[in-house]
């Protein structure tokens, strides 16, 4: 247990080093599928937030009692539940929100990205350092997809969170808010992320050297 | 048996006579899932196996029919469940309501199961499909077994049993086995067709000089804006579609 990381690293590495989206390709679907707007992404990413710091409570109080041939099926059971608490609370108090996000509130049960820390993180860790780990990684998400909702938005239809931000006469890119804009947002964005952390290493080598 | 009910419930359902239109809202529906809305392109579903398992042609496709194996069967049994369990009114638990003696006035309506249900049911489905073909087609296992597990975690299985759920929510308008099947295959061949393309695109990206920080996903999503846009293309063919069938139906 002593290689384990402690609760502020897995809350630092969530962020950033380790950022779901940019540095570990995971949860793309709603990535992509969710930030045509910021609203709707702020939205995606609170409802993933409270699915993935309960599952990891929820698997790291019962780490002790589970046999490695079911584990899987606990974790997705787990995980549906809360998403079924999630869909129904959003129905009940957000319904323009619910509709519009549709699918993709139940398809946070398989968003890698909530198995993948339930597997790698809570089934191992104490409750503690599951709770930093749920928060940083889900801090770490709501950032990715705020950053391609904005570029999206902004580009897409002159607004952000419904304010207008560039001027009346902005020619609203359309194809920003349709299926390809999000494709093409965030091949460029992860190339940025990529050159700039591949130049930084490279300081860092010449600085060292 | 089930199959027959079903198709003479979409019969009662929309008061259709013939077979044939039920036969030109299949092919529309197809259609839809297949190129139209694709299931990856559009709705965004099976990123993970697209960007992953998309190096190499016969892989890829080894992965698409994979899909189309396993997202056919759960589809299957999720509307079978959702049909006679989980939509609202279901024969079920209706009569399990009044052999209890609940009130006929109370609406039966077990929906909010349904997200438990589907996952339960698609783990389960794939872990025994990958062990009957690792038993009895040892062929068909050693050409996509190995992709079996991953599936599970696949968003596109999940979403067709979304789609057919929402379906079988209003209940003048039913969706029978055949439309909730023919959805089924045709996400599953849209997937096998953006997942194959794709493959062989990167095939022949490797030859390029791609700029050093583009490699590898970020190159892959760029492409796959492209082919979304190509596939936007398609917006409006299943209305010159639905004309063809009528003329020819009504010629």
């Amino acid at each position: 247990m002593q290689d384990q990381p402690t609760a502020l690293e897995r809350f630092i590495n969530g962020i950033l080093p380790e950022n779901p989206v940019y540095r570990q390709l995971l949860g793309m679907c709603p990535t992509l599928a969710v930030t045509g707007g910021m609203k709707p992404a702020i939205t995606m990413a609170g409802a993933t937030a409270f699915v993935l710091i309960l599952a990891n409570i929820i698997i790291s109080l019962i780490r002790g009692l589970l046999k490695p041939h079911l584990r899987i099926l606990v974790f997705t059971l787990t995980i549906a539940t809360f998403v079924t608490i999630v869909d129904r609370f959003l129905a009940a108090y957000l319904y323009e929100m619910s509709k519009e996000l549709g699918p993709y509130v139940p398809l946070i049960i398989v968003n890698c990205l909530i198995i993948s820390r339930v597997e790698i993180c809570a089934s191992k860790q104490s409750v503690g350092v599951a709770v930093a780990d749920g928060v940083g990684m889900s801090l770490g998400f709501a950032l990715a997809l705020a950053s391609i909702a904005t570029v999206r938005e902004i580009l897409g239809s002159g607004t952000w969170f419904g304010l207008q931000v560039l001027g009346e006469g902005w020619p609203a890119w359309g194809i920003m808010v349709l299926p390809p804009g999000a494709f093409l947002t965030l091949g460029l964005l992860l190339g940025g992320a990529e050159w700039y952390g591949q130049r930084r290493s490279r300081r860092l080598v010449r600085a060292g050297g | 048996m089930v199959r027959a009910a079903a198709l003479a419930q979409v019969g009662k359902g929309r008061g259709i006579g013939d077979g044939m239109e039920l036969l030109s809202s299949l092919i529309l529906i197809f259609i839809s899932a297949a190129l139209i809305n694709n299931f990856v392109l559009h709705y965004f579903v099976g990123i993970c196996p697209f960007l992953g398992v998309s190096r190499r042609v016969d892989t890829a496709f080894g992965m698409g029919l994979a899909v189309i194996f396993v997202i056919t069967i759960a589809s299957f049994l999720s509307w079978t469940f959702t049909y006679f369990i989980l939509r609202p009114e279901a024969p079920i638990p209706v009569w399990v309501w009044r052999v209890v003696g609940g009130s006929p006035e109370t609406t039966v309506d077990l929906s909010v199961l349904s997200y438990i249900m589907y996952i339960f049911v698609i783990a389960s489905s794939v872990q025994f499909v990958e062990m009957y073909v690792r038993k009895f087609f040892q062929p068909l296992y050693d050409s996509f077994g190995v992709f079996l597990p991953l599936i599970t975690t696949n968003c596109a299985i999940l979403f067709a049993c979304l789609e057919i759920m929402k379906h079988l929510q209003d209940p003048t308008r039913l969706w029978g086995l055949g439309e909730a099947l023919t959805l089924a295959i045709g996400g599953g061949v849209g997937f096998t067709i953006a997942i194959s393309l794709m493959a062989g695109i990167r095939a022949e990206l490797d030859l390029c000089d791609v700029p050093r920080s583009l490699k590898g996903a970020g190159i892959a999503l760029i492409v796959a804006g492209i082919m979304a846009m190509a596939f936007m293309g398609f917006t409006g063919v299943d209305r010159g579609v639905e004309r063809a069938i009528t003329a020819l139906v009504g010629g």
